[in-house]
Order: structure tokens, then sequence, then C-alpha cells
């Protein structure tokens, strides 16, 4: 392949090819994904090139997709579940939180449970009820579990493999509102960093912007009006929220001495909250001002027509950079 | 409520079912009868053998119960009465299916060659499984209702894609055997995974105990029918087997394992049984069902059924009981000795299993807690940072 310039769809569909045929105990479940393609076309033509044991339509019953995942993993294969929207993961839950995450513990060791669950999250195209959550943080506080969340179509397409790759259970939160927003040149020879590694995204030396999944493109566009008016931000994409990689975000913090935390969850008890407490106990002496959060708002997500006043926006980032330069 | 006296549809069906339902090779007299569709033809050794496995696993139950009464275990999930349905089910089991069993299937993990002790550890509160699932063809039991049975489903799916079903090789083809309760027939999970089995025609043969009480609530209140008749919605057999009568619950059993292991799909087996203790040691079963429903079923007890049988045939002398009586004495003897050698898990190890590859962050916590332990100098744990072991 070398390198291509491709959107994050069709990335996560090239790193699930290109894992399907390093390994063939890779098999890929769930509703509609395989003549259709999946409801964003992430597994299109898997099916027809991998066939119909591998690339599996199964019924609509989100708990029977993981479950018989499950089973399937206990006997040596690796699962790629989909679930097609992230407010139909719940069904499911049971069986993510209680089976999945704890089958390596209960097992002493003896049976790994090597599945991605993807999951399409978050809002921003005006979808009905149901179909525009963010639940990361309910996967997050369960041990047991890993959750990572792709940003761009690199990130998308290496982050794949390497979940599928690991021997723990994977959340795998895929940004859907980004699936066909950006294109970005991956190069198939490349070796990729760490799954389980924050980054860097943009240097700057006034505050620090801490983003995942679908705010990471808010994040840096904030930062680029910002700079216009003469602040540097720092952006970085947390990419893996448990474990959570802080230290890039310490290091960073300690600079600026300044920190919002940007994601589209509900700010109650969200992943925003764990950084903000982290870097209490990390950075306290060099925190010049409160650790800020931008989130959704604690309500369920809105009707779609008034999800701009719930999710965080370019201008609500930058208010609250200004609240901590105001410190 | 519907009228059971509709005039049109006429009464409502209930979950008792009809007598003749029942697929029973021996009846609670002792007297051997015949089906037309499962019957076996066994020797007199697998009857002693059928035998002594009930009266070993009664006893294992009775000592497990003792000793959660004498406060070594925290819990205990009694199966006095389901002998025959676990010892029947247990053994018809080739060495390569695979079973996932409740947490009450203590009978179908005695036939697999899972130590009794090792059952003891869950409910002691030393483990979460203290064997090897793969060793023993035996998952860990599953305390959530009925999740197991997905996962059952699961894995005879991976059966097929190993290219392991319906090959005509009887060393070979494998199945997978589901347990679970009447309780958790009414559980979303084991609706999905009768979905997912027939969708698949996966080779899975679900088993379920009617021992007709979900703690307290009475399977008659909770289905309109016999819960083999499920099975037909789903497209696949069921069939109700008298789950006190060993021979039935091994040929159907038996007959249902050899049809998913050549390829023919799945089944329902409903044992149809009573749960003659409680639902666990913290139940109390006189404040929700009638005494003589016990003393009915007490008739029907399937070690007594037996024993009539293999006496009445001169099968087995008075040693044979005599010896197996001080089998079970030892095995009690054990139990009771080696429930107390069950090591304590140590504090520091609650973090090493969590992930296949460990993470900085619970590896932080576990160094956290071995300083923090190790700064009590006469409690540090054993690999604790300046602690003894």
């Amino acid at each position: 392949m070398a390198t291509t310039t491709m959107s994050m769809a069709k990335a996560l569909n090239a790193g699930l090819r290109r894992a399907m045929e390093h390994d063939s105990k890779v098999v890929v479940m769930g509703e509609d994904v395989g003549r259709l393609g999946g409801v964003f076309r992430i597994t299109d033509g898997l099916q027809k090139d991998f066939g119909e044991d591998r690339v599996m339509d199964t019924p609509l019953a989100e708990s029977g997709i993981v479950g018989t995942a499950v089973g399937m993993a206990m006997r040596g294969y690796r699962p790629v579940v989909e679930i097609q929207f992230d407010g139909f993961v719940y069904p499911a839950y049971d069986q993510i939180v209680c089976q999945v995450a704890k089958f390596h513990s209960r097992s002493q060791g003896r049976v790994p449970m090597p599945m991605v669950i993807r999951i399409p999250f978050g809002g921003g195209i005006g979808a009905v009820e149901h179909h525009s959550e963010s639940p990361e943080a309910q996967f997050a506080h369960t041990p047991g579990l890993k959750v990572v969340a792709c940003s761009n179509p690199a990130d998308a397409y290496w982050m794949l493999q390497q979940a599928i790759a690991s021997d723990d259970p994977v959340i795998f939160l895929e940004p859907k509102r980004h699936y066909h927003s950006t294109r970005a040149e991956i190069d198939d020879a490349a070796t990729p960093g760490s799954l389980w590694a924050s980054r860097v995204v943009r240097s700057g030396e006034d505050a620090t912007l801490i983003a995942y999944g679908p705010t990471v493109g808010t994040c840096v566009d904030a930062a680029a009006v910002a700079a216009e008016e003469g602040r540097s931000l720092e952006v970085i994409d947390l990419r893996t929220l448990s474990p959570l990689d802080m230290g890039p975000v310490e290091e960073s913090v300690r600079r600026t001495g300044r920190a919002v935390v940007v994601h589209e969850a509900h700010v109650n008890l969200g992943l925003g909250a764990e950084v903000a407490a982290r870097l209490t106990e990390s950075c306290f002496y060099s925190l010049e001002a409160p650790v800020l959060r931008v989130g959704g708002w604690d309500t369920p997500y809105p009707p779609a027509r008034v999800e701009e006043a719930y999710l965080p926006d370019l201008d609500r980032v930058l208010d609250a950079v200004d609240r901590s330069l105001a410190f | 409520m519907p009228d059971v006296n509709d005039p049109v549809f006429g009464p409502a069906p209930t979950a008792a079912g009809a007598d003749d339902d029942l697929v029973q090779l021996l009846t609670p007299e002792g007297e051997r009868v015949h089906h037309p569709e499962f019957d076996l033809d066994l020797t007199p050794e697998m009857l002693r053998t059928f035998y002594r496995d009930m009266f070993l696993v009664r006893r294992l139950d009775v000592e497990a119960t003792a000793l959660q009464r004498h406060g070594e275990l925290g819990l205990w999930a009694q199966l006095l009465g389901q002998e025959a349905a676990q010892i029947g089910a247990g053994h018809a089991l080739a060495r390569q299916d695979f079973v996932f069993p409740t947490y009450r299937e203590h009978g179908v993990a005695w036939v697999r060659g899972v130590d009794p002790v090792a059952l003891l550890g869950l409910f002691r509160g030393v483990d979460n499984g203290g064997w090897d699932p793969h060793e023993h063809g035996f998952n860990l039991y599953t305390i959530v209702i009925g999740a197991q049975v997905l996962h059952a489903a699961g894995y005879a799916m991976a059966l097929q894609r190993d290219g392991v079903v319906g090959t005509g090789d009887g060393e070979r083809d494998a199945a997978v055997l589901a347990h679970f309760g009447d309780g958790a027939s009414s559980q979303g999970d084991v609706s999905e995974a009768f979905i997912f089995a027939g969708w698949a025609n996966a080779p899975v043969v679900f088993f379920c105990q009617n021992n007709q009480w979900a703690i307290s609530e009475p399977i008659e209140k909770v289905s309109r029918i016999p819960l083999y008749q499920r099975a037909n919605g789903f497209g696949f057999p069921g069939v109700r087997v008298d789950g006190n009568d060993v021979l039935a619950t091994y040929a159907v059993t038996q007959a249902a394992l050899k049809r998913a292991r050549e390829g023919q799909g799945p089944m329902l087996i409903e044992a149809y049984t009573y749960r003659m203790g409680a639902h666990t040691t913290t139940d109390d079963p006189t404040r929700y069902r009638l005494m003589e429903d016990v003393e009915h079923w007490k008739l029907k007890d399937p070690l007594a059924r037996v024993e009539v049988h293999l006496r009445r045939n001169g099968l087995v002398d008075d040693q044979f009981f005599t010896d197996l009586a001080a089998e079970a004495d030892a095995l009690g003897d054990r139990m009771r000795r080696e429930c107390h050698q069950l090591p304590d898990p140590q504090p520091l190890d609650i973090f090493d299993r969590v992930y296949a590859e460990q993470t900085e962050e619970l590896a932080a916590q576990q160094a956290e807690v071995a300083t923090y332990l190790s700064s009590f100098a006469d409690h540090a744990p054993a690999g604790a940072e300046g602690g003894a072991a």
C-alpha cells in the first residue's frame, strides 16, 4: 500500500483488512457488517473477501453479539465486535463489564479475552435519540477493560490493528462525525508508536488543551484561532483513556501552568474529572489556575436541533482558556 | 390475567405440562422402563458408576453446606435433589466437549474431574474460580444468571470454525453443553443464546435444570408453557426429561450431544426436577413453599431409585454400599481438611491479572500498596518492599 491518503472510515477498513490478513483468528461480528458493510461502511467489502465465517452478520441483539464473542475468544479467536451506535451498547453492558472485563482476572490469567468492541461515538451528525452518546467513562471506570479513542485517520489505521493484537479487551471509540470529514496520509510501512500513549498534537506555551476523539479537532482549531490572538496553546490527544497516559500531559502542564480538558461526554464524573484530579495531585505547585473542564452538560443528549448548544465548540474552549488565563 | 375458562381458547397452558411429556427410563420405584426414542443398554458397571457419583456428590454437597454453617464458606449453592440431572448430563460428555456451568453444577464438575476442594474457593472467598477451564473442558462458575449461555453459543460457533463439527470423526467432533436454571430462562441472554445458536446452527445443547424455583418465584408463575416447548419457537427441538432419573438424563443428553457434534444443530433439554434444598445457604425456603411438596418429591429421589434397581437386580452387594460410605467419609474428611488449607490470596495479588498486559497505572498502585503494607513491620506481605515473607 505504501503511502495512501484516506478518510478515517477508509483507514479503519484498511486496518481491519490488514489485521484479518495477518491473523486468521480475527473475526468481525455485528449487525449489518457483512453485506451492507456496516451502517458507516467501515467493514465494507470484508465479507466478500474473507467469507461469512469471518465477517458475520449477526442477529440484532447486542448482548448476544458480545456474549457469543466471549465464547469465541475463549476458543482462541479475536473477535472484533461492531456496535452500530454508542447508545445501543447498553443492552450489552452486562456482558462487557461483568464478563468481558473480568474473565482474565477471574480465571487467574488462564482465559484471556482478546476482543475489540468498536463503538462509533459522539455527536455532531444531527442524529435522533441514542445515536450521539459518549459512554467512555462508563467503560474507563471498569477494571479489566482498556479504552481508546482515535481522532484521525492515521491513528484509526494503526490503533485498530494494535487493539486487535492486544491480548486485553479494548473498547475502541471512533468519532463518527469525523469518519468522512478528515483525510490524511497513511504510511503502511511506518512503525507506529505505542497504543497506550497520549500525543502532543500541537505545541504551545500559554495553556494546555487536553482532548480525545472528536474534540481533538475542535481544540486544534481553537489553538489556531488563539494563535491569531497571540496565545500559544498546546494540544494533547489522550488517545488512550484507560489506561491514561498522563506523562506528556503532566510535562506540558508543568510548563504551561494551565490546563483545560475538553470532551463531549457529560462533565460530571467524566474523563475530565479524572484528568483534573491527577493534575492536581501531580502538578499542584505548577498550576497557575484550576484545571477547567469543557464538556457536554449533565443532561441527556439533546435533540439534534439544539446539539450545538450541548457540544463543546471552539468558542466554549476559548472561553475556558480566557478564564484560565485570567487567574 | 387470561381467563382460564376461556370458551374459545380453552384453559391456559401451564409450565407443568403433562406426565407423558417426560422421558423416563427408571421409575421412582426403581423399575426399568423403555422409551421409543431414547433408550439405553447400560452395563452394570455404568449403573454402579452413576450411583457412586451421585452418592459422592450428595456428600460433597452436604459437606460444603456444613462448612458454610460452620463459617468456613461465605455461601454455598446446594444441588440436593439435582444429582441425577448433573451426573447423567456429565457422563454424556465426550472428552473434547466443553461445559458452561451455572454456580450449582458441582455434579458436572465432579464428572469433569474438577477437584471438589477447588469448587470451594469461590464460596470461601479465596478466588473467583480455582480450576483451569481448558484443562477440564469446564468453564468457571458464572454468578450473573444466564450470561454463560451466550458464551456457550459463541464457543460452539468457534468449534464450527475450527472444523471439529460434523466431520464424522467421533474422537474429534465436539459440542458444548450449556447449563442454566428455570430462573435463568427468563433472562434475555438465554433467549439471545437460543437465537444465535439457531442462526448459526451451532453445536450447543442447552440443558435447563428446572428445579421449579427461582429463589422464591415458582416456575408456574413465570412460564405459560413447559420450558422445553420454548425450543420450538427458536427452531430447534426441545425435550423434557425426568431430571431425577440419571438414566434418562444420560440418554437424552448423550443423544443431543451426538446430534450437535454431527452438525445437526442445537437442542434444548429440560430436566424436570426439584430443588430439595434452599437456593443457597442464605435462603429460607420454608417461607415460600409447602413441606408437602418437598415430601412428595422425596419419593422421587434420584439416588433411591437407582439403589432399589441395583439391589433388586443383584447388581451390587452390601459391600458396595459399605465401601461407598467409607469413600464418602474420606471425601468429607478431605474437604473439611483441605478447605482450611486453601491459601488466602495476598493483597498484592489482586493487581496481577486484571490485564494480560499490565498497565503502568495498576503497577504503580500495586507498588503503592506494597510500600504502605511494608510500613507495618509485623504485617509486611510477601514480596513487599522491605517485608518478610
